[in-house]
C-alpha cells in the first residue's frame, strides 16, 4: 500500500512507524542486524575505541587497587569529588531507560517501543559504570562487602542502616536487579525469534537456551503481559526512589549547598533529564548508521526533546529554588555558599552549567531546532556536559569552603581522575556496542504490535 | 498416514493462520464447537485470545502482593534487628528503634521482593525454562515468532479426534493442519 501524501509544511505529527512495515519486515530488519555474518566497519571503530579506554579503565583500577586512592585528586574537605560526581551523573543517565520502559508504558505512550530496549540497555551498562565509583571509592573493595552489605560476619557488625549511604547501597542494587530482571524479560520474546531465524546451528542454540523455550503460547503470553505491566508498575516509583535516595546522601546532611528540601525532585528530573540527552546521544548515531529512521522517527527525536525540555526546566526551577533560599533564609553559610557558587574560583563552572542547563535547552522551544539532528546531538552531548557540571559544582563548591575557613582548600582532579571517568565512559560503549552486534537493539515484538498487520478486525463482535 | 499407526501419541493437531483476526475467530469457534484442550501461538500478545480461549485471570498479582509483603517486612525486621537489638549504636541521640532511618530501605527491599516474586512466579506459571516441546516439532512452527500464527488442538481434549478433528481445522480456512508429534 502506499503511504498517504503528507504535506510537507512540517505541521503533521511524525507518525511512530513509517508506513508500509509488516511483521517481517520489522524483525528483519531489527533481527538482521544480529543475526548478520557480516559486522559493518564502523561497529569495529565504534567498539575499539571504547575497548581502549576500558583498558585504561583497568590500568586505573589497577593502580588504585596498588597504590590507594591517594593516586586522585580527593582531599580532605573535598572527600567526595571524582567519585561521588560521576557516580551521580552515570547514575541518572540510567533513570531515562527506566522512565521509558516503565513510566511511558503505564501511560500508554506507544512512542516508547522503538527507543525501549536499548535504553533499558543503556540503564544497565549505566548503573555498572556508576556502581564502581563508591566501590573503588573505599580503596579496599574487597572490604566493602561488609561495610555495604547486611550479612552475619566474624565480627559481629552491622551497617548502619540510618545513614543514607546505606540506603544508597539498597537502591541502587534494588534498581539494577530490577532493570536487569525487566530488561531480560522484554528479551526473551525477542530471543525465541532470533532463535528461529538463526541460521547456524551454534547461534540457534545459544538463543534457543536464552529464549526459555518460548514458544508464544497464549497462556504465557497472558501471564507476560501481566508481569510486564506489574513490573512497570513496580519500576515506576522505583525510579522516582533512587535518585530520591542519591539525593538524600546530600540532603540529610547539614551542609549548606547540600541540605535542601527541593533536592529529590530536583535531582529526579536533573537524572531523567541527562538520560534523555543520552538517549538521543546514542539513538540518532544508532538510527542513522543501521538505517533505522523507519522506527526511530523524527516523532520519537520530537518527543525526548520534549521531555529534556520539560525536565530541564524542573532542574532550572531547582537552581532558582537554591538560590532564593540561601537568600530567603537569612543564614550566613547559606548566603555565603552560594556567593562563593556564583563568584568565587568555580564560578565559570557554575555558569557554564546555567547556560546550558537553563539558557541553551529554550532552544528545544522551536520546531527547526527539533527537526535539526545534527544540531540535536551535539545538544545533548552538551546536555550532559552540563549535568555533570552540575554534579561537580554541587559536590565541589559546597565542600571546598565549609564552616571552618582553616580547612579551606581548593580541588582539582588529577589524570588518574580523569582516566577513570573516561574509562568508565569506555566500559560503557563497549558493553553498548556488543549489546547492538548481539542482541536486538530494538524490542521485535513490541515494533510487530504497531505495525497495521496487528490490528484485530472487530466488525465479527456484536 | 496409515491406520496401523493410529494410536501413536499425538501431541495434537495444529493450524496454521495468517492474521491474529483468523486465529481469534478460530479459537473461539474451536471453543463454541467444545474443545478445550487447546492454546494458540503467536508473534505478538493478542489481549483478545485470553476470552476466545476462555483463560482464567493469573495468579501472579497476589504473588507479587506476596512477594512485596515478605521483602518489605524482612527488610524492616533486619533493620529493627541490627539496628535494636544485635548492634545497638547511638548515634546522635537517636532511639535505636528509630523507624524514619528504616523506610527508605524497607521500601526498596518491598520493591525487590515483589519484583523477584513477579519474575519468578511468571517464568514458574509458564512452566519455563521449557527444554523441550512437541510444537516444536512441525517445521512450519519456526514462523510462530514471526509472522505465522498457530491453533493447536490437543490430544487430551476428549472432544479431540484425528481425523474429525483435522476436518474441524481445515474447515476454519486455515493456511495449513499438521499433526504435531509427540
Amino acid at each position: 500500500m502506499a503511504p498517504p501524501e503528507q504535506p510537507h509544511q512540517g505541521r503533521v505529527t511524525p507518525p511512530v512507524i513509517a508506513p508500509g512495515h509488516t511483521f517481517r519486515s520489522v524483525t528483519d530488519k531489527i533481527g538482521g542486524i544480529v543475526l548478520t555474518k557480516r559486522t559493518p566497519i564502523g561497529w569495529f571503530v565504534g567498539f575499539g575505541i571504547g575497548f581502549i579506554f576500558l583498558l585504561v579503565l583497568n590500568v586505573t583500577i589497577g593502580n588504585l587497587l596498588v597504590t590507594g586512592i591517594g593516586i586522585w585528586g580527593n582531599n580532605v574537605p573535598v572527600g567526595w569529588a571524582f567519585d561521588i560526581i560521576n557516580f551521580v551523573w552515570w547514575i541518572g543517565i540510567g533513570h531515562a531507560g527506566t522512565l521509558i520502559s516503565a513510566i511511558l508504558l503505564l501511560f500508554r505512550q506507544q512512542w516508547r517501543t522503538s527507543i525501549n530496549r536499548f535504553a533499558e540497555a543503556m540503564t544497565l551498562f549505566a548503573v555498572a559504570c556508576a556502581a564502581m565509583f563508591p566501590l573503588l571509592h573505599t580503596g579496599r573493595p574487597w572490604l566493602a562487602a561488609y561495610w555495604l552489605f547486611p550479612y552475619p560476619n566474624t565480627m559481629g557488625l552491622w551497617p548502619q542502616f540510618r545513614s543514607p549511604l546505606i540506603w544508597d547501597v539498597f537502591a541502587v542494587s534494588t534498581y539494577g536487579t530490577v532493570s536487569l530482571l525487566f530488561w531480560f524479560t522484554g528479551l526473551v520474546p525477542d530471543l525465541a525469534t532470533l532463535r528461529d531465524r538463526a541460521q547456524s546451528k551454534g547461534v540457534r542454540r545459544i538463543f534457543g537456551v536464552l529464549s526459555l523455550g518460548w514458544r508464544g503460547s497464549a497462556r504465557h503470553w497472558h501471564r507476560y503481559e501481566m508481569a510486564y505491566l506489574l513490573l512497570a508498575g513496580i519500576s515506576t516509583p522505583l525510579v522516582l526512589s533512587v535518585h530520591s535516595v542519591v539525593s538524600f546522601d546530600f540532603a540529610v546532611s547539614n551542609l549548606p549547598g547540600w541540605h535542601a528540601t527541593v533536592f529529590p525532585p530536583y535531582f529526579v528530573a536533573g537524572a531523567i533529564y541527562s538520560g534523555f540527552a543520552m538517549v538521543m546521544t546514542l539513538a540518532i548515531p544508532l538510527r542513522k548508521f543501521y538505517h533505522l529512521e523507519d522506527f526511530i522517527t523524527m516523532r520519537h527525536i520530537h518527543n525526548m526533546t520534549k521531555v529534556m525540555l520539560v525536565t530541564g526546566m524542573i532542574v532550572a526551577y531547582g537552581y532558582a529554588n537554591e538560590a532564593f533560599f540561601a537568600w530567603y533564609s537569612a543564614n550566613p553559610y547559606e548566603a555565603f555558599m552560594m556567593s562563593n557558587r556564583m563568584t568565587g574560583p568555580y564560578a565559570l563552572f557554575y555558569w557554564t552549567l546555567i547556560a546550558i542547563n537553563a539558557v541553551m535547552i529554550q532552544l528545544f522551544w522551536f520546531r527547526k531546532v527539533r527537526d535539526n539532528i545534527v544540531l540535536l546531538f551535539v545538544l545533548s552531548l552538551l546536555v550532559n556536559v552540563g549535568m555533570w557540571l552540575e554534579r561537580f559544582v554541587i559536590i565541589v563548591t559546597s565542600l571546598h569552603r565549609d564552616f571552618l575557613p582553616s580547612s579551606w582548600d581548593m580541588y582539582a582532579p588529577t589524570r588518574w581522575d580523569f582516566a577513570m571517568f573516561t574509562g568508565t565512559i569506555g566500559l560503557f560503549l563497549s558493553l553498548f556496542f556488543l549489546f547492538i552486534r548481539f542482541l536486538p537493539a530494538l524490542a521485535m515484538f513490541e515494533m510487530r504490535t504497531i505495525v497495521p498487520e496487528a490490528k484485530m478486525e472487530h466488525e465479527h463482535r456484536g | 498416514m496409515s491406520h496401523a499407526e493410529l494410536p501413536a501419541a499425538l501431541h495434537g493437531l495444529m493450524a496454521e493462520f495468517e492474521t491474529p483476526t483468523a486465529l481469534v475467530r478460530a479459537a473461539e469457534q474451536a471453543r463454541l464447537a467444545g474443545y478445550r484442550e487447546m492454546d494458540a501461538y503467536s508473534p505478538i500478545p493478542i489481549e483478545e485470545l485470553n476470552e476466545a480461549l476462555g483463560l482464567r485471570r493469573t495468579r501472579l498479582p497476589k504473588l507479587v502482593f506476596l512477594g512485596g509483603v515478605i521483602g518489605g517486612t524482612a527488610g524492616y525486621a533486619l533493620q529493627y534487628w541490627s539496628q535494636a537489638m544485635a548492634y545497638p549504636m547511638n548515634i546522635g541521640g537517636r532511639p535505636y528503634h528509630s523507624w524514619p532511618h528504616f523506610i527508605p530501605v524497607t521500601f526498596e527491599t518491598t520493591v525487590l521482593g515483589a519484583a523477584l516474586a513477579c519474575f519468578v512466579g511468571m517464568w514458574a506459571l509458564n512452566k519455563l525454562p521449557q527444554p523441550y516441546h512437541p510444537v516444536f516439532n512441525v517445521p512450519e512452527f519456526a514462523r510462530a515468532s514471526l509472522d505465522r500464527f498457530f491453533l493447536c488442538i490437543e490430544s487430551t481434549d476428549p472432544k479431540f479426534d484425528r481425523e474429525e478433528t483435522a476436518r474441524f481445522l481445515a474447515g476454519l480456512h486455515p493456511v495449513g493442519v499438521s499433526e504435531v508429534a509427540p
